[in-house]
């Protein structure tokens, strides 16, 4: 059996046609009892499994996923990678992951097609100009690449932006994130579920955890569809669930779950090298290797768990793509989907203890960039019993304290 | 595109809507009397059930709060009441 | 009609689609494929087409991503395949397919990883992608978009579609037939079935008389791409190509989805040779464009096939007709040499001669539309198809979308669908199964676009991406554009073969709009320039351009930047009096019995002691303490005050206001109306603003007792406000918008000779700067606190209830660090905007320059600054960092100019 990826693996196996491949996972059934229950088999639930065999030697893991790997919005993102955060705890958190990014295809031995092609924040006003170097100076504080574009500079990286004298939205410069990029995402649930696979974690497709077991008035266990499981230690990393599983357990989040829409169009040879959001049209795009351009925006406004796409979001969406470029406009749409995800009122994670469950929730539309770090900090709460120093200002406590982390807070979008 | 019955105005397209809160909020007075918990539990917590959940919503045009039931997963309504009267939902 | 493709000069005649020109010029490459770049001929007639997708320029306007099938033909049109380094017939990138086994599916996933992906990725890139689209073109044009309705929504103009519109328009129902097609009758057409004894044409065409007759509507060439909530569908009614086709949001009591089937490939080995056809499409260009696909005919088909060869063998062909499918014959090799089909050999041996195959692998249902409104399917194991399960309250599908396949049986669901009754009808028309086989040594192709083949399906088996979702993700099966309607059934059934489960286990990947790729242009419709969001516009924009103002927008507003000078604006209003257009200024009546308490609720400041004919200044908190906006709060009389909050939180206040009223009060005895656009709003301001008030005679007292700092008289329709934020004497005249231009001449005449100047908001931001007065948003952020801008007194003496009151005093809000505005002073030129507050040495920040500017008064720099803990350090001498550089400033109070506050009264 071939393991190891590889091209010289490639060419082997291309000589004897492909048939030595391992499963990148094996397919099991849960045992009664193990060290620790990750709940979630999405990109940080599957990194928790595997830091926590990798770096702290727990290696008595069951991995409980209700659906397919990545099936949730792990597999529904845009795919952009960042860390151009305004509060220093933001920024460890994400540049964190970012970092863990830049090495991980090597250290999971899976090409993740992690693209560091950068990310434009665009400005349109002289006001917002303010407002980005505002951006710039804290990032550059915060030891962060980042650096203020002119649009000379922008239309010289992306010219299909939209520079007409009737745009909506004149460009005016930008705050640029050169390590910023783009990664394959359902590659990156993948790789860390190979990787935990082979430290020995059990990973549990269509097992759905239905219940907690409790003894002696602790959590001793979930209850699931393919029968109890056992532990001393549960996680959690459930978006669009969290509220849910933790209602089973009698635990209020401060939660509230949207569809978030992606869309993309039909691929066309590469014209945009780089991802470029605009606040004010309210959409972003890049293009993905495949030629295709994968944008999304706003969240809809009718809360709900549906993970399908409506039209008065997407529509505006739309629009925002084509004030942004217009020569997209000649483009079709291929497909739109949607993600269930669960915001919390300040808009970060809520990592932490909440009852006797380590959960890792809150990541709302920006939980695919974090997934190394959510799952390096899952891992060590599971692990030790104790927050990480970067994981410690996301606790839920803060919303009693009111220390809340509002990117929004500070991005001068009105409050 | 959803619709949803105004008591005021009748079936109007979703972007004229506003969710506000879940419905059986109360706020917790005096100030002096509140701890931090209860406070941050009113402001924060949220039940974000699954199914059937109980609302309050705006429609903007004419600015009305009012209640509404409907299944979060289907997006199906089920009824709505004004805040002005008793009427069933 | 003549054209080119891939250079060469063709032509075609009226009617024809881009296909079936290719076909009449016996052009069998007319793609490469994504990956191998194999040769690629046209597999389908219409929407399934996997191949033939072009680049067409028409009039220097180039469109990428064509399906021949679907575009229409027009003279003059440039044709270009995507896929071909050169062009579709010689294309030097083929080669690769020769290395095809060395690059299975996702082999990317296992390679790349020295030294890095991003070294080897811009040649992946070039490599992929489809068309190559025009940057340089800007907007397409406009798409119109509407709005309609109806009874019954028929979608499928087919045999089921015709009957059942035209049935229940009969039973007077509001009924509208769409189709994506430009004339009616579906597969009729493509079959040249006759029906009662009529050609399909005159049948359907007489079909469609019927309905028009009985009040019934039909909308040719709309497809319906998309089923959303609430019972909307989403259609693309084409224009002439290439405008953008017009979108319609459409909702229907009740719909019937009669949208037919699409026919699969089989799938044998060298499946995808240009030549090999779908039988369906064989027929369609012949009976739709009476041209033939080949000379030289082998059809291999599940189902019975005779009528088909009887057709194209009286148009010339030869035909045979070879049973496929279980327990029948299997293609063993196709014969492919330079450029051409030759011929079949068969796994008994039998060698077949033909430039053309037509191939069929049976039907899969169009069951797209149901699934999308998260309707079931079954699988039934007799046509080995999903069906559509009859579990959506509000749609009856019938005929071949529900595996009704013969004319008969579908009309008879239709006559029953048209009543309202779900058909029961099952038409006995097995199928013989034909799903790949396993473990060949070659490759059979099933996703046609996206290169993807029996042994990669196998190959995710074998690494145990064995769920659907895993399946299409891993391999790229179905992803291509025309997602997968040809290739899913058979990637599903290998999937099924590998895991040893029926098909029916394996489930199918989730049906996701559009069902056919839909121009962006069309779904953005209007929405574009300056119509994507329109600023807000003065009533006096034309007097202001007539004076020369330029314009910025503020907060939504259109308003004017500067008239002539920024800094002798400022000098103006400081040593003369100028004019400003306050309008945008938010005028938000609060009236009622209630209307004192509730303001008293609503502000952070205690508004019920203001006495009429006074105002205060005051914030408004979110629940959450955090200031959301400032502004002054006029009493008009007991019970009726103005609000007047900042310009570009007017809505936002509006409704905060009115959704506490709601929620907290007795909404009969409070009332709030936005009376903004109502009114327009002139503001003089400057030393000499009272002298040029006495000069205007409004016939009001203007002494110090009668009309002081903070007051508010009405008089003759006219609201005149004595409120300051340049720190000397002001007044705000209110007027009816309609009003404004009158008063806006009155002023400047009168003005001549108090040395009057216009002034724009530049020089506003600079000279209420010069007080320390802030604009929320600006010099607040979303942190601060009342309390952090100096105005502490009602969070430590209000005993009243008020909004954010708890939030006030949490752990965060008691810390003595809090982000603080105060000033900071410094030398040489302003501060830069956005440039973080270091302590001497450190880096870390400690907040940031929030409005900076150089002080005509003070003939220095000034800045405002949120600082942590910044009240009680003032003095300090503190770094501020820009973009790598630093410089030293002083924290200082925020009040620059006239601290006393002197000049207000002057």
């Amino acid at each position: 059996m071939t393991r190891h990826y590889s091209a010289i693996s490639l060419l082997k196996e291309g000589l004897s046609g492909q048939k030595g491949w391992a499963p990148a996972w094996r397919h099991a059934s849960p045992k009664k009892e193990y060290d620790a229950i990750i709940i979630g088999g999405g990109g940080h639930g599957l990194a928790a499994a595997h830091y926590l065999a990798k770096i702290h030697g727990i290696k008595r893991v069951a991995l409980i996923e209700k659906g397919w790997l990545g099936g949730g919005n792990t597999g529904r993102n845009t795919t952009v990678i960042r860390s151009n955060y305004f509060y220093p705890e933001s920024a460890a958190l994400f540049d964190m992951a970012l970092k863990l990014y830049e090495g991980l295809s090597r250290e999971l031995n899976y090409n993740l097609m992690f693209s560091q092609r950068g990310m434009m924040v665009l400005a349109h006003s002289e006001g917002e100009m303010e407002i980005a170097a505002r951006s710039t100076n804290a990032m550059q504080l915060n030891g962060v690449d980042a650096e203020l574009l002119t649009r000379a500079e922008i239309q010289k990286r992306a010219p299909i932006l939209n520079f007409s004298p009737e745009a909506r939205f004149p460009i005016w410069g930008a705050v640029n994130q050169p390590r910023a990029g783009t990664a394959r995402h359902d590659a990156v649930a993948w790789a860390y579920a190979r990787a935990a696979n082979a430290h020995g974690v059990d990973i549990c497709e269509t097992c759905e955890v239905t219940g907690f077991i409790r003894e002696a008035g602790c959590v001793a266990g979930v209850e699931t569809t393919k029968g109890e499981v056992r532990a001393s230690r549960i996680g959690m990393a459930v978006a669009g669930q969290s509220s849910h599983l933790m209602t089973i357990l009698g635990e209020a989040l401060p939660l509230r779950t949207y569809t978030l829409q992606a869309f993309v169009s039909e691929p066309v040879k590469p014209i945009m090298d780089t991802v470029a959001f605009s606040p004010k049209s309210g959409t972003y795009f890049s293009q993905s290797d495949k030629g295709e351009m994968v944008f999304g925006g706003a969240l809809d406004r009718v809360p709900g768990f549906t993970q399908r796409g409506n039209p008065p979001v997407m529509e505006a969406v739309i629009a925002g793509l084509l004030e942004m470029a217009p020569s997209l406009s000649h483009l079709r749409m291929l497909r739109h989907w949607a993600g269930a995800v669960d915001v919390t009122p300040d808009s970060s994670p809520i990592i932490g203890p909440v009852g006797e469950v380590m959960v890792s929730c809150g990541w709302g539309t920006g939980g695919f960039k974090a997934i190394p770090a959510g799952g390096v900090l899952l891992a060590h709460l599971l692990a030790t019993g104790e927050h990480h120093p970067v994981s410690r200002p996301f606790d839920i406590s803060r919303f009693a304290s009111g220390a809340l982390i509002d990117e929004g807070a500070a991005s001068g979008i009105a409050h | 595109m959803q619709v949803f019955p105004c008591p005021f105005c009748g079936p109007r397209s979703e972007p004229e809507f506003l969710f506000v809160t879940e419905m059986g909020k109360t706020r917790p007075e005096p100030a002096a009397s509140v701890s931090a918990e209860v406070w941050a539990a009113y402001l924060h917590h949220v039940q974000n059930l699954k199914g059937e959940v109980a609302e309050v919503w705006q429609h903007i045009p004419c600015g009305q709060l009012y209640l509404m039931r409907r299944d979060s997963t289907t997006m199906e309504v089920m009824g709505v009441q004004s805040l002005r009267n008793g009427d069933a939902l | 009609m003549n054209f080119t493709f891939d250079g060469m000069d063709l032509t075609g005649r009226p009617g024809d689609s881009l296909a079936s020109a290719l076909v009449r010029a016996d052009v069998r490459i007319v793609n490469r494929s994504f990956k191998y770049h194999r040769p690629r001929g046209l597999w389908g007639a219409w929407v399934e087409e996997p191949n033939a997708i072009v680049d067409v320029t028409l009039n220097g306007i180039r469109t990428p991503n064509c399906r021949a099938t679907t575009t229409p033909l027009l003279a003059g049109m440039k044709v270009e395949s995507v896929n071909s380094a050169l062009i579709a017939r010689c294309d030097p990138m083929a080669v690769l397919d020769r290395f095809a086994r060395f690059i299975p599916a996702a082999f990317y996933y296992k390679t790349f990883l020295w030294p890095s992906w991003r070294l080897f990725e811009p040649t992946i890139r070039k490599m992929a992608g489809l068309g190559r689209m025009d940057g340089a073109l800007g907007f397409a044009p406009e798409a119109p978009q509407r709005h309609d309705g109806a009874g019954v929504l028929v979608i499928g103009a087919g045999p089921a579609g015709l009957q059942a519109a035209l049935d229940a328009a009969n039973a007077g129902q509001d009924v509208l037939l769409v189709d994506d097609r430009d004339t009616p009758g579906g597969s009729l057409i493509d079959r040249a079935e006759a029906v009662d004894g009529q050609s399909a044409a005159d049948w359907s065409t007489a079909m469609i008389a019927a309905l028009s007759a009985a009040g019934g509507r039909y909308l040719p060439a709309t497809t319906a791409f998309g089923a959303y909530d609430h019972g909307m569908f989403l259609l693309a009614e084409r224009r002439r190509f290439p405008l953008p086709p017009a979108l319609i949001r459409l909702r229907a009591d009740r719909v019937i989805l009669a949208s037919g089937a699409i026919e699969r490939p089989l799938t044998f080995i060298d499946n995808d040779r240009p030549g090999v056809m779908s039988l369906h499409a064989g027929l369609s260009y012949l009976n739709r464009h009476a041209t033939l696909p080949g000379k030289h005919i082998a059809i291999l088909s599940t189902a019975e096939a005779e009528p088909a060869a009887r057709q194209l063998r009286a148009a010339g062909a030869s035909v045979e007709v070879i049973e496929a499918g279980e327990g029948r014959a299997e293609v063993g090799a196709v014969h492919w040499r330079s450029g051409h089909l030759r011929g079949l050999t068969l796994r008994d041996g039998r060698r077949i001669d033909c430039d053309t195959v037509l191939a069929s692998g049976g039907w899969t249902p169009a069951v797209h539309l149901h699934s999308q409104t998260g309707g079931k399917l079954d699988w039934r194991e007799d046509i080995q198809a999903y069906v559509p399960r009859a579990d959506r309250p509000k749609i009856i599908t019938i005929g071949a979308a529900a595996g009704t396949y013969a004319t008969d049986d579908a009309r008879a669901e239709a006559a029953l669908a048209a009543k309202g009754n779900r058909p029961t009808i099952r038409t006995d028309l097995p199928v013989r199964k034909a799903w790949p086989r396993l473990g060949q040594s070659s490759r059979a192709w099933v996703d046609f676009q996206n290169d993807v083949t029996v042994k990669d399906v196998e190959l995710a088996g074998r690494e145990n991406m064995r769920s659907v979702e895993h399946l299409k993700r891993y391999t790229t099966l179905g992803m291509a554009n025309d997602q997968g309607k040809i290739a899913n059934m058979a990637g599903l059934a290998t999937m099924a073969a590998i895991r040893q489960v029926p098909i029916s286990q394996v489930g199918t990947t989730t049906f996701r709009p559009p069902f056919d790729p839909v121009s962006l242009a069309t779904l953005a419709g209007p929405r574009r320039e300056a119509r994507f969001s329109p600023p807000k516009r003065l009533a006096l924009e034309a007097v202001h351009r007539t004076a020369g103002a330029t314009f910025r927008e503020y907060g939504g507003w259109l308003r004017p930047t500067v008239y002539t000078d920024i800094r002798a604006e400022v000098r103006a209003a400081r040593e003369h009096v100028t004019l400003f257009d306050a309008s945008p200024l938010g005028k938000i009546d609060v009236y009622g019995p209630d209307a004192a308490r509730f303001l008293d609720f609503i502000y952070y400041n205690t508004m019920g002691t203001l006495k009429p004919g006074r105002a205060r200044y005051g914030f408004l908190l979110t629940e959450g303490g955090i200031v959301l906006d400032d502004g002054i709060l006029f009493r008009l009389t007991d019970n009726h005050f103005s609000v007047s909050c900042s310009s570009s939180h007017v809505d936002q206040v509006a409704n905060i206001l009115d959704l506490w009223r709601q929620d907290q009060f007795d909404p009969s005895r409070v009332f709030i109306q936005d009376a903004t656009p109502h009114w327009a709003t002139l503001t003089l301001a400057g030393p000499k603003a009272r002298a040029l008030m006495a000069r205007l005679d409004f016939g009001i007292p203007l002494d110090e007792t009668s009309m002081p700092h903070l007051s508010i008289v009405q008089k003759d329709g006219m609201r005149i406000a004595r409120v300051s934020f340049t720190g000397d004497c002001s007044y705000e005249i209110s007027v009816r918008a309609t009003h404004a231009a009158t008063l806006w001449h009155r002023i400047v005449t009168a003005g001549r000779n108090f040395g009057l100047a216009l002034q724009g908001v530049e020089a506003l931001a600079i000279l209420r700067m010069e007080k320390g007065l802030i604009f929320v948003g600006r010099d607040t952020d979303g942190t601060t606190m009342p309390h952090d801008l100096g105005f502490p007194a009602p969070r430590d003496k209000k005993q009243a209830e008020f909004v954010g009151k708890r939030s006030l005093f949490t752990q965060t809000a008691n810390r003595s660090d809090r982000m603080q505005l105060v000033g900071l002073s410094c030398d040489g030129a302003a501060l830069p905007v956005g440039g973080h507050v270091l302590a001497k040495g450190a880096s870390d920040s400690q907040g940031y320059v929030t409005s900076a500017a150089y002080s005509p008064t003070l003939a220095k720099p000034i800045a405002l600054a949120l600082i942590a803990g910044g009240l009680s350090r003032m003095g300090e001498a503190v770094e501020v960092y820009h973009l790598g550089q630093r410089r030293t400033a002083t924290i200082c109070p925020a009040c620059f100019v006239d601290p006393e506050w002197e000049r207000l009264n002057a």
